[in-house]
Parts: structure tokens; C-alpha cells; sequence
């Protein structure tokens, strides 16, 4: 069995974010991590392996530096081997970075792909789905609970209301959620592997991508209006009388 | 002339809110383009989900009423929704940002080859034209997105848009020769584990009040949120920590990845506030943080902080509601 998981890098969710005067894109100096959904997703793809005995890849899209996250992030925990897809990140939407992951899983043929839920910088939530759709491929988004019964996964899917139980054919994408476990930590033996491990580096124009253009752009950027603290009251009474004379919500 | 399809949202035949706040994006976005408005009602006895829709405006309620669209699969919902877009003509398609529309419209849009805009929060007009404003990085940052493609798909975030009204009128009802892929999408629905409440439900309650970590325990998360919640008819939330560690249900969850609310009053109980908790509720009208400090987030944004330990100041907090609501 092949697995093929996402090592997707994004801003440091702690840290603030700036704008630029004009609402354009935010500056270069920020702090990146590994994107907490693809973190996720990495210790499912190692589970999985543990238990079926499979290969395990991380792919990585973006410019030079994801190959750190890959490395970090991904090797290190214990994936076999990287993809590093070079391309500029400002310039993907979810449409392309779904039809990079297309292309490489058309080349890799994996059984399964496990994908972070959303990347917590776009929220978008829709690579997994799109990838989906775009291979003929069943889906189990949002997933809390993974196991593989022959050749089906069977999955638990965390949606309003409750738990949803659905079991999908293999080949099939799966996309993580927060609770679906806990990831492990690198340790200093698989960092010290990671640096040997094999990442392959690809381009668009390897894929025959290069001429595909994003269909969503981002005009501008607004800081949110801002919201200041209120009063602190002194004891139940007081919250009463705010909330029914200023309030006036009860 | 541009036309939007609204996909509806529906709970053992009856309309969901969601559906309706859906309508109100495609209002505001039929205004700015000069559309007129479809409904695709999708799913097994849907029937009566249509007649219900049949006074809010829209030009056609498509029904695609088949035993093997029962529950909402990914795969074979969206080839019938994308079906029913192409048959229909309509160049925009939108449904609730629920796990439902979540889950679903990015397939219609790699079926119609189109540009998605996810979560969005309002209709704005930029120097490119008509977009959508939707958050990014948990709400830290506001983007006003365009779509370049001739066909969109869009999901609108609930808290965001008013519930529309009806508007009277009768829209045709157009029953659609559904044709799902049920089989060939090797996609089988095994069962649900709902939650049972008879409390409103997260995204329709006026109040919400929500638990965290501080109070330790699913004993201590019940003894706390569930006399408040009945004292006020409130829908009850939870922060991660509180669902992580399991003191209740995963679809309690509110924040960046789980759901949110703007609700009227919004009691924050035991919660710090880590901003992927405010991304899920710091629209409220008016927000309570309840604590036994007073300088975590939370307190940033709250409108009114009570400092004190939960366990002894909810059950005042209660009885005092309760002569309030008595009129005593």
C-alpha cells in the first residue's frame, strides 16, 4: 500500500499579521509552521502504514522553504520520502494546488491520500474535495476516526449534529481533522534521518501545469472593525441590571 | 442574464435556516448582477422542502427527489447538483458553509470547472468587480475576493446573513430526472450518531452559552452550562479544549474549525479565549465572559466580565434570570 500526505506551510496562527497600506498582501516577515490540519494528517498516514504496512510520501507546494517543512514536519516524524512542487504560493488557489496534487498522484499512484481538513492561513477548506472530484475519487472529509478493512476505509466524520459514519473504496482521499489523533513529535534519531531522506523536486512544467492560471484572486485585504473590552461588573446583580437596562438582551 | 442556484438545506423534511440565509447572500448578489434566483432541492421525500421554498421569490424550485439521494454523499450530491446548474443554466451556485455545503460544493465546482469562494461573509463590490468578503486566518484578516471563471460556486456563512423572508408569490416546481452515481462512487453511508437535544440547535438560537476547560469535567461542564442554558433557552457551545477533552459533543465546538455564531448573547463560561475561539463567536451582539481572572482574551472582546469561580456564580446567575423572567 502508498500513501501520499500533504506538508502544507503556513503563517504562525500566534503570531499578528499585517497589511500593507493599500490592503495587499501581508509582509514576508512572519514565522511559518506546519499547517496543524496537515500535522494530522501525517500521524494518520503513519498509523496507517504501522497497521498495512505501506509507503508513506509527503508532498510540499510552494517555494524553496517548504522543503524545511517537509523535511521537519513530515521526514522527520517518520514519512519515507518528500515531494517538493515548486511554485509561488501567492499565485495558487485551491483549484491549482488540487490539480498539482492530481498530477502527482497520477505519477505516484497512492491508495490513499490524507489531506489537512483546511490550511488554517485561507480557510477555504476545499483541496481535498476538489482533488476528489478531479480523480473520480470517493471522499471522507473531516475525519475523526480512520481505519482500513480490506479495501475500503471505513471513517468517522465529525459533522453538525454528530458523528458521521460512511465507508469509501480505495483508492480514496481523506481529509483530517483535529481529533482524529495526536500527533507525534520528531525525535532526535528521526531528525537526524529526515536529512538523508529522499525529496524529489518537481516543477509545474514536469506536471504540464505551467500554463494554468488561478481562477480566484484576492483584491484586497481589511483588518476586521475591532471590538474593545467592556466593563468588568462587580457581582451577579450588577450583570443582571447591565444586561436587561443596557444590554437590554433579557 | 446571470442566474443563481441556491442549493437548500433540509433536516426530516423541513427547511433549515441555513437555506434561508443562503437566499439572503443570493439576494444581495442578484441585486449587484442582475440575476434571477433557482432553488435545487436535493434528497429522498423532498416534497414538501419545496412547497415550503415555494414563497421566497425564486423563479424555478428544482426538485431531484430519489431514494438513492437519501443522505447527502459527497460525491453523488454533487454530480446531481452541478446536473441540475448545467440543465438550469445558472452560473452561480450556493449553499450554507455547513460540514453539509462544506463537504459537497467544491465538487460541483470541479464539475463545472468553476472558482469557489468559501465562508463568505458579505457581497462587495471591488475595483474587479463584483466579490465576496470572506475571512482568512481565523477571522485575524478580512479578504475581498474575485472570481475570474464564467461559472461560481460560493458558500455563505450562516451568522453572516439575516434569515430571508418570504416574499410571497409561487415559484414553478420542476420535478429533475435525478440521475446519482450512488453505486460508482464506492461511497457507503454506515450510520449517525446525532446529538440529542431538545435545546435550539448552535446556528439558530438567539442566546449561546458555552463552556471551557476551567470547569474541569463533563460533570462540571453539565453542572454549569445546562442550568444557565435552560434558564435563558440558550443553545449550548463548547471551546476545543472542553470537546477534546471530552467533557461534551463535537458539534458543541465553536471556533475557526468548528462552528460559528453570532447570536444576540453569547455567555463565554471558564473560557479563555484562544483566537481560534473568538474566530467562532466574536460577532455576538453582546458577549458575557465569566472567569476567575479577568485577563485572559476572552476579556478583550467581552462586553461584560464577571470575575469568579463558575461553580458558585452560575447558580445565583440562574436564580436571579429566573425572577427576571418571572417578572419578580
Amino acid at each position: 500500500m502508498k500513501i501520499l500526505v500533504t506538508a502544507k506551510r503556513v503563517t504562525d496562527p500566534n503570531a499578528s499579521l499585517v497589511i500593507n497600506d493599500d490592503g495587499s498582501w501581508i509582509d514576508d516577515d512572519v514565522e511559518y509552521i506546519l499547517n496543524p490540519f496537515c500535522e494530522n494528517a501525517i500521524e494518520c498516514a503513519l498509523e496507517l502504514a504501522e497497521a498495512h504496512d505501506a509507503e508513506t510520501i509527503a508532498i510540499g507546494i510552494g517555494e524553496e522553504e517548504i522543503q524545511r517543512t517537509i523535511r521537519q514536519g513530515a521526514l522527520a516524524r517518520g514519512i519515507d520520502r518528500g515531494i517538493h512542487v515548486d511554485a509561488e504560493e501567492e499565485e495558487l488557489d485551491s483549484e491549482m494546488i488540487a490539480k498539482i496534487l492530481k498530477a502527482v498522484v497520477e505519477r505516484e499512484e497512492p491508495d490513499v491520500v490524507v489531506l489537512g481538513k483546511q490550511a488554517v492561513d485561507g480557510d477555504s477548506n476545499q483541496v481535498s474535495q476538489l482533488l476528489a472530484e478531479m480523480l473520480g475519487w470517493p471522499q471522507a472529509t473531516f475525519a475523526s476516526e480512520v481505519k482500513i478493512e480490506g479495501d475500503e476505509a471505513i471513517v468517522t466524520r465529525e459533522v453538525d449534529g454528530g458523528l458521521e459514519t460512511i465507508g469509501v473504496g480505495l483508492p480514496a482521499i481523506i481529509s483530517a481533522d483535529l481529533r482524529l489523533n495526536d500527533p507525534r513529535y520528531a525525535s532526535l534519531a528521526g531528525i537526524m534521518k529526515a536529512k538523508k531522506k529522499p525529496l524529489e523536486e518537481l516543477d509545474l512544467d514536469d506536471l504540464e501545469l505551467d500554463d494554468e492560471e488561478p481562477k480566484v484572486r484576492v483584491v484586497k485585504l481589511h483588518e476586521p472593525a475591532g471590538r474593545s473590552a467592556g466593563v468588568v461588573v462587580a457581582d451577579v446583580d450588577e450583570l443582571i441590571v447591565k444586561l436587561t437596562t443596557e444590554a437590554r438582551v433579557l | 442574464m446571470s442566474k443563481i442556484l441556491v442549493v437548500a438545506e433540509h433536516d426530516d423534511g423541513n427547511v433549515k435556516k441555513a437555506t434561508l440565509t443562503t437566499l439572503n447572500m443570493a439576494r444581495q448578489l442578484a441585486e449587484k448582477r442582475g440575476a434571477s434566483i433557482d432553488i435545487a432541492v436535493v434528497g429522498s421525500g423532498v416534497g414538501g422542502v419545496a412547497e415550503a421554498l415555494a414563497g421566497y421569490g425564486a423563479e424555478t424550485i428544482h426538485v431531484a427527489d430519489h431514494a438513492d439521494l437519501a443522505y447527502p454523499l459527497a460525491s453523488s450530491w454533487a454530480k446531481v447538483i452541478a446536473d441540475i446548474a448545467s440543465a438550469a443554466d445558472a452560473d452561480v451556485i450556493a449553499s450554507s458553509a455547513s460540514t453539509t455545503g462544506k463537504d459537497i460544493m467544491p465538487r460541483v465546482a470541479a464539475r463545472l470547472e468553476a472558482g469557489m469562494a468559501s465562508d463568505v461573509v458579505g457581497v462587495v463590490d471591488t475595483d474587479d468587480g463584483v466579490g465576496f468578503r470572506r475571512p482568512m486566518w481565523a477571522g485575524a484578516l478580512l479578504a475581498d475576493v474575485v472570481i475570474d471563471s464564467d461559472v461560481w460556486v460560493v458558500t455563505a456563512r450562516g451568522s453572516a446573513f439575516d434569515a430571508a423572508a418570504a416574499t410571497g408569490g409561487e415559484s414553478a416546481i420542476d420535478a429533475f430526472a435525478a440521475e446519482p452515481n450512488l453505486a460508482a462512487s464506492r461511497t457507503r453511508f454506515i450510520r449517525f450518531d446525532g446529538t440529542q437535544s431538545d435545546r435550539p440547535t448552535l446556528d439558530e438560537a438567539d442566546i449561546v452559552v458555552a463552556g471551557g476547560r476551567g470547569l474541569k469535567s463533563a460533570d462540571g461542564f453539565n453542572q454549569v452550562v445546562e442550568p444557565l442554558a435552560d434558564s435563558l433557552g440558550a443553545a449550548i457551545g463548547a471551546s476545543r479544549a472542553a470537546v477534546d477533552d471530552g467533557f461534551c459533543p463535537n458539534d458543541y465546538q465553536i471556533g475557526q474549525t468548528g462552528k460559528v455564531v453570532a447570536p444576540q448573547l453569547y455567555f463565554a463560561v471558564a473560557i479563555s479565549g484562544a483566537i481560534q475561539h473568538l474566530a467562532g463567536m466574536k460577532n455576538s451582539k453582546v458577549i458575557v465572559a465569566i472567569n476567575t481572572r479577568d485577563d485572559e482574551p476572552i476579556h478583550k472582546i467581552a462586553d461584560y466580565t464577571l470575575v469568579g469561580d463558575a461553580f458558585s456564580v452560575i447558580p445565583e446567575l440562574c436564580e436571579k434570570i429566573a425572577a427576571v423572567k418571572s417578572g419578580s
